[in-house]
């Protein structure tokens, strides 16, 4: 089994968002960088659990940026990838990044590949997407519960309202969210051997990016919490009616 | 002509869709051309009746086999009828299955996409629009470099317009790929309204003390209407199921109302719900971080307060 686990990193989620350059560029002064929650957390972590089931599975990383992220790519060794691909680019057009991946993704013969539902950064949802087109693969979404029995897995996914379990032949594509998997912390063995495991730099393909931030703002400040007195609930009840108008 | 995928589960069209015809209506407005909707699959809802929501034509492909959502099958097909009709802009709701294939459409059609708009594209310097970023921290105004777009419009952001059109319906035929997807089991929980649709939200925290607990809020939702939630540690504690989680690593919604029970209101948390139109905090301690971010507050302890807010509301409804 041929596992490629797609690596982004993103701003800690405590980060303070500003923004430089006119509003232009996101802030990134005094950023805590790590590993996008979706992708460690359920992802990747789903992948080592499916080694530790069959040691045979190789779990490639595969990851789309410059050498500040190599912290980011050595810490998801560590927790339990075997080899890295580092494609050097700085784009931040999902296009241009799922092309990047994709272009890997054809060299090796991958069974699956994993991706988390969306990053906490760009918020797009777009990689698993785009990667199936390019790669012409079965796509499942928003997974919280994956079984692989030979060459077919056994999904769960998310729906409004409820869930839905599939059955899909690999190879394929899925995205994880919360449920697939638990958080863990790398250990000290893991963090040793990470810093010897291979991390292959690759320089992008040409593709042109269809997409760029032109400004970023924030949302206008609330004007202040108005507070209603516990035993006034009828008060509470004639401004949400009246005055917010939402019931 | 602008085209908008409509969603549906179990015969009946998504509220989120609704949303996304209405969008994609006011884009056709300001290009000068025409909206039309596209279904694949059968629904029981009257399709002439998408005029209202502002769809001149409804496109369907009327086969049962698609009634399973099937990612690779629906985006091979509707970038293909996008093709065929010439579409310039097509728009899906950003939900569950918009999110799973709208990016795809975007590949293939070679089109630039933005996924989580909350505003009409702004035409004055090419098309750019505006979506959420930082898990609803902050906006960033993207612009599209391709002569076609694709938009998936983040639910309860732009709201229903009330058009004077009855659509005509057309139906199409086109071979269906091989199913790339199996669906074998659905588990819908039966009377919930689904979080991410719901208009108000009521939703608990660590302040509840346990899920031996919950019967109040659930009082107040039932009162209400409204679709329950919770904080993380609410969840990670399996004190309601992962699927209430909202927050920066659960889901991200925009009710109109967030009613906020025992929950602090850490950064991560108000990421998830800061779009709210209006949010109700309940909480005894006075210096909790949600007061700042609420339009209403309550200070006090919610085993006396929602229990009165309950039967304030069922006063209200009774009165009405």
């Amino acid at each position: 089994m041929n596992i490629l686990v797609c690596i982004s990193k993103t701003p800690d989620t405590t980060a303070k968002i500003a923004f430089t350059e006119g509003n232009t560029k996101f802030d990134e002064n005094g950023v805590q960088w790590i590993i996008n929650p979706y992708d460690e957390w359920y992802s990747l972590v789903r992948a080592i659990e499916i080694k530790e089931k069959d040691p045979t599975t190789n779990i490639h990383l595969i990851t789309v940026g410059g050498p500040e992220v190599e912290p980011i790519i050595r810490k998801a060794l560590a927790l339990g990838g075997d080899e890295a691909i580092r494609v050097n680019s700085n784009s931040n057009d999902s296009y241009v990044i799922a092309q990047q991946i994709g272009a890997i993704a054809k060299q090796g013969s991958y069974d699956l590949i994993m991706t988390g539902k969306e990053t906490i950064d760009y918020n797009s949802a777009c990689i698993g997407s785009m990667l199936s087109a390019i790669l012409d693969l079965p796509f499942v979404s928003l997974a919280n519960h994956l079984e692989l029995n030979g060459n077919s897995a056994t999904i769960i996914r998310e729906i409004e309202g409820g869930e839905e379990t599939n059955e899909v032949t690999l190879p394929m594509i899925i995205s994880c969210q919360k449920g697939m998997a638990e958080q863990r912390i790398p250990n000290m063995r893991g963090i040793m051997a990470a810093r010897t495991k291979p991390l292959k730099i690759v320089e992008p393909i040409a593709t042109n990016a269809h997409t760029s931030i032109k400004e970023f703002s924030l949302p206008p400040a609330k004007t202040g919490v108005k507070l209603i007195a516990p035993d006034q609930m009828d008060e509470l009840v004639k401004l949400l009616k009246e005055e917010a108008q939402v019931i | 002509m602008v085209l908008i995928y409509i969603d549906h589960s179990e015969k009946e069209i998504k509220k989120s869709s609704h949303e996304a015809i209405s969008y994609g209506a006011a884009i056709a407005k300001q290009l000068g051309c025409s909206a039309e909707a596209l279904i694949l699959g059968t629904v029981n809802d009257d399709l002439t009746a998408l005029g209202k929501l502002g769809a001149s034509k409804v496109h369907q492909l009327n086969n049962e086999s698609l009634n399973n959502f099937d990612a690779k099958v629906y985006a091979s097909l509707i970038a293909t009828i996008a093709t065929h009709l010439n579409a310039e802009v097509i728009v899906f709701a950003h939900n569950i299955n918009g999110k799973a294939i709208a990016p795809a459409v975007a590949v293939k059609l070679d089109a630039g996409i933005v996924t989580g708009a909350c505003s009409l594209p702004n035409l004055q310097n090419g098309f750019e629009v505006t979506k959420t970023v930082f898990s609803g921290k902050a906006f960033a105004s993207i612009k599209i470099e391709t002569p076609k777009k694709v938009i998936a419009i983040n639910q309860n952001s732009f709201g229903i317009q009330n058009h004077e059109l009855t659509a005509t319906l057309l139906e199409m035929n086109l071979p269906i790929p091989p199913a790339s997807v199996k669906v074998t089991h659905v588990n819908k929980i039966v009377g919930e309204i689904p979080l991410t649709e719901a208009n108000l939200v009521v939703s608990g925290g660590r302040g509840l003390k346990g899920p031996e607990n919950w019967g109040i809020l659930l009082d107040l939702a039932k009162a209400l209407g409204a679709a329950t939630a919770c904080s993380r540690p609410v969840s990670d504690s399996d004190w309601r199921p992962h699927h209430e989680h909202v927050g920066q690593t659960g889901i991200q919604i925009a009710p109109n109302l967030y009613i906020a029970i025992g929950i602090s209101g850490a950064i991560q948390h108000l990421a998830g719900v800061n779009r709210s139109k209006t949010i109700v905090v309940i909480n005894k301690d006075p210096e909790a971080p949600f007061f700042k971010a609420g339009d209403y507050g309550v200070v006090g302890d919610a085993f006396e307060v929602v229990p009165a807010l309950t039967a304030a509301i069922l006063k209200m409804k009774h009165n009405e």
